[in-house]
């Protein structure tokens, strides 16, 4: 089974490198561009053929490691 | 005082901490790699500054899990004294032995300069022999040092 976990900052926590990515975008020309967030996306191999604990197993992941829950939040995506 | 030194891969200035401690103390200082299981009977554990594991995933993330690291929560948990330099401080807070965490500067610079605080605490084993108020300068040299916490650890820690 894959998997796919988006780490990305909680709302409200400021993300500098968002924001130097929107005005470099600007800068460019694509002046629709509004708010950016940065983010992460990290791709799982798992040997486990069981959604729910896979999905149990990815949580318990990003809670220890994945992800600093202080400023970040996650999702998981879960791929046949 | 007994004191040890931990070594993360792509510590840096580790070499300096072991000097300063044994010139401060007049003892030898351990260097203890991050892979061993026990710290030698120490009084103060150093984690030092650098880039460990290539700041991968985020600044001090990965060596927050090494083995050396719950030997450091037992140390702490007695009551020993635990210092963070740098990346060590990221370490510590990545490790939840300190609240909040490290982001990327506000400005995306690299901050590296002299910076002016002042003592308002002088309880604790590490600002004791400063006085109330006393205005003391460090060194910092930081791209992540923009600490974050809840309003609730803030005030906490404010007192």
């Amino acid at each position: 089974m894959k998997a796919r976990v988006f780490v990305t900052l909680k709302n409200g926590v400021l993300d500098p490198q968002g924001k130097a990515i929107g005005h470099a975008l600007n800068g460019l020309g694509f002046g629709s561009v509004g708010e950016v967030r940065q983010g992460k996306v990290i791709d799982i191999e798992l040997s486990e053929s069981d959604a729910g604990k896979a999905k149990a197993s990815l949580k318990d992941m990003c809670e220890k490691l994945l992800a600093n829950t202080v400023i970040e939040k996650y999702e998981i995506e879960l791929k046949a | 005082m007994k004191s040890a030194v931990v070594q993360f891969p792509a510590s840096n200035c580790d070499r300096d901490a072991q000097v300063a401690l044994e010139q401060m103390t007049g003892r030898k200082v351990p260097l203890v790699w991050h892979q061993d299981s026990q710290l030698p009977d120490v009084d103060l554990v150093v984690l030092p500054g650098g880039f460990s594991y290539g700041d991968y995933l985020r600044c001090g993330a990965m060596a927050s899990q090494s083995r050396i690291m719950q030997a450091v929560k037992a140390h702490a948990d007695r009551g020993g004294a635990v210092l963070g330099i740098c990346n060590g401080f990221q370490v510590l807070c990545e490790s939840g032995l300190l609240p909040g965490a490290l982001m990327r500067n506000a400005d995306l610079h690299f901050v590296c300069r002299p910076v002016g605080l002042e003592v308002n605490e002088t309880q604790s084993a590490f600002t004791r022999k400063y006085s109330n108020g006393q205005r003391v300068v460090f060194p910092v040299a930081h791209g992540e040092g923009n600490y974050f916490a809840d309003e609730e650890t803030l005030n906490r820690l404010e007192g």
